[in-house]
């Protein structure tokens, strides 16, 4: 999961091509909110699994959208930081988290890794099967319900654009959900206290065994140069009329003469 | 290093992306003067690759292997990865659709390449690649650098124009055997077609959605009749959808799905932050509304006021008269 700006109406400095992140709230990514919901519901289905929250972020304000998810339910949460993660693309994050998943998976086996379809922030949705091929497990996307699931394997409904494919897939397995999945719960005062007292691990790209080398290669693999607001929209026309009917015979008047029908 | 657009072809259609990545390789292939490739995977792959070849590419792969008929996330990017190596091939393009976006993401890894997803813009810069991508839903334009040998791009629909057929022109076509002893943990077991007489939102050209606006399920009727009249995909805010008066996969928005038509008409929607994050980038936007001062009235290229129970019938009819619909 990832702790993302509150907002997608983000502020642009147009001079220095950078965001003003300044002052702003931050939450769970709220694709991630399906995620971590998911993986409750499994542990409900499931007895004697566990649920585990795992970000990465710059530093340990990161650790808020863990707790978040332990109040929620999940057993336990996991930070991956460091200074150079500030900005880390996709690529980079998804080559961090694997190992992380590496070292969960070595101390207790790991049977699945949630995600959400894409962030509110980078809109990429390329962490969850990346960080499935770093690890060279299978990886899937866009699953809006998880059917038979045992500890060899899961059948899954993959919600494609003309309509949905079933898959069984072998586990250890990544899934990005989609919104359909469920409806994510609230937490309780239980889990609210929990989240208060738990203790999170953190992890550096040290801890984690990463070659510098390779890690350098992988946040530089892309990098980005500015941002910028999208170009404004050309000042639009009203169509008047003394009749709704008048109004309907410009309107299409105005669609013809534009070639848009 | 040469360029590849992939041709993913589900139910055994091409789908008209493959189109649209031919321009946009077509040009990079073009400054680079590097040969424009395109693979086409599945059982029908040489049924197409003549298409492919009038349309652009200079070299067509055909993985013509019905283990590739359904999408396989491993497979098809175990496959292509070793296409990449075999051939040097140094920049793929991919659809920015379910298949794709996971294909591009798997890609990159077996690649150790450079991933943009969703890009709307892309060009050479020096002997690497500069592009441009939406981010905060379309809030933010984000240019970046790659520093990778290798880059995998996804493109996002309907920002290059299909590529034009060209009668005749030739190329050459490549039959690539699979190997193998490539595995697969990923099983298929069927497929579900949804609306199927419907137009999908993702790839549609002209797009209708109704608000919370239209007042009840009973008026959003209203909506799908003029759709069909214009030969456009049925959209939805977010309101409707939670009322239950249209399916999920109709939702335009932040949590529903992002389009990009040469037409939008928004019809009794206020214009939420929320809903604009999956239009805005909309052609020519309509808006018709009671409220003239909302957000959707503002932004649009041209705003009718009125009651919509009242005008859209009206606006149907008018475009089936001149359609010699009725």
């Amino acid at each position: 999961m990832k702790n993302t700006p509150a907002t997608v109406n983000m502020p642009v400095d147009s001079a220095t091509g950078k965001l003003k992140t300044a002052g702003l709230s931050y939450a769970m990514n709220p694709f991630d909110e399906y995620a971590v919901e998911e993986a409750l519901r499994l542990k409900e289905r499931l007895p004697g699994s566990t649920a585990t929250a795992l970000t990465l972020g710059p530093d340990s304000s990161c650790e808020a959208v863990l707790r978040e998810a332990i109040s929620r339910g999940c057993d336990a949460g996991v930070l991956v930081t460091g200074p150079e993660f500030a900005d880390a693309n996709p690529y980079a994050t998804s080559f961090a988290l694997a190992a992380a998943v590496r070292k969960l998976h070595a101390e207790k086996p790991v049977h699945l890794l949630l995600f959400g379809k894409n962030t509110n922030d980078g809109n990429s949705g390329a962490v969850g099967p990346e960080t499935a091929a770093w690890l060279d497990w299978p990886g899937l996307t866009s699953i809006k319900k998880i059917d038979a699931i045992d500890e060899k394997s899961a059948t899954v409904w993959r919600t494609v654009e003309d309509g949905v494919e079933v898959l069984k897939v072998a586990l250890p397995a990544a899934l990005s959900t989609v919104k359909e999945i469920n409806e994510p719960r609230l937490a309780s005062l239980k889990g609210k206290m929990a989240a208060k007292k738990a203790a999170i691990p953190k992890w550096s790209s040290a801890d984690l065994g990463l070659n510098p080398r390779e890690l350098q290669a992988a946040l530089s693999s892309t990098t980005v140069l500015r941002y910028s607001p999208p170009p404004p929209r050309p000042g639009g026309i009203r169509v008047e009329g003394a009749t709704a009917a008048e109004k309907a015979k410009k309107l299409v008047d105005i669609l013809v003469e534009r070639k848009l029908i | 290093m040469a360029i590849l657009t992939v041709a993913l072809t589900p139910r055994g259609k091409m789908i008209p992306a493959a189109y649209e990545l031919l321009t946009a390789g077509r040009a990079l292939a073009d400054s680079r003067k590097e040969p424009l490739c395109a693979a086409v995977l599945g059982s029908k792959a040489p049924e197409f690759a003549k298409n492919l070849l009038e349309r652009g590419a200079d070299k067509v792969f055909t993985l013509s292997d019905p283990r590739l008929d359904n999408f396989n996330d491993e497979l098809h990017a175990k496959t292509l990865a070793a296409l990449a190596r075999k051939e040097g091939l140094g920049q793929i393009l991919l659809p920015a659709t379910v298949a794709g976006r996971s294909l591009a993401a798997r890609l990159s890894v077996l690649l150790k390449a450079g991933l943009a997803s969703e890009v709307c813009e892309v060009r050479q810069n020096g002997t690497g690649l500069k592009a441009k991508r939406y981010q905060y839903s379309g809030n933010v334009v984000s240019e970046l650098e790659f520093k990778s040998q290798t880059q995998v791009l996804t493109v996002q629909a309907m920002v290059f124009p299909p590529a034009e057929k060209q009668a005749g022109r030739a190329g050459e076509i490549v039959p690539v055997a699979l190997d193998a002893s490539v595995e697969s943990r990923i099983e298929f077991l069927s497929y579900q077609p949804e609306e199927s007489s419907e137009i999908d939102l993702a790839n549609a050209e002209r797009v209708v959605s109704g608000g919370r606006g239209l007042g009840s399920a009973e008026a959003f009727k209203a909506i799908r009749e003029l759709a069909q009249a214009l030969g456009a995909a049925v959209g939805a805010s977010r309101a409707v959808v939670d009322s239950g008066w249209i399916a999920y996969r109709h939702q335009v928005g932040l949590t529903g799905r992002t389009v990009r038509p040469k037409l939008y008409l928004a019809c009794g929607i206020s214009g939420q932050i929320q809903h604009l994050a999956g239009m805005s980038s909309s052609g020519t936007i309509i808006a018709l509304n009671t409220d003239p001062d909302c957000p959707m009235m503002q932004m649009a290229s041209i705003s009718v006021q009125g009651d919509l129970n009242e005008l859209l019938p009206l606006i149907t009819a008018e475009i089936k008269r001149r359609r010699g619909q009725s």
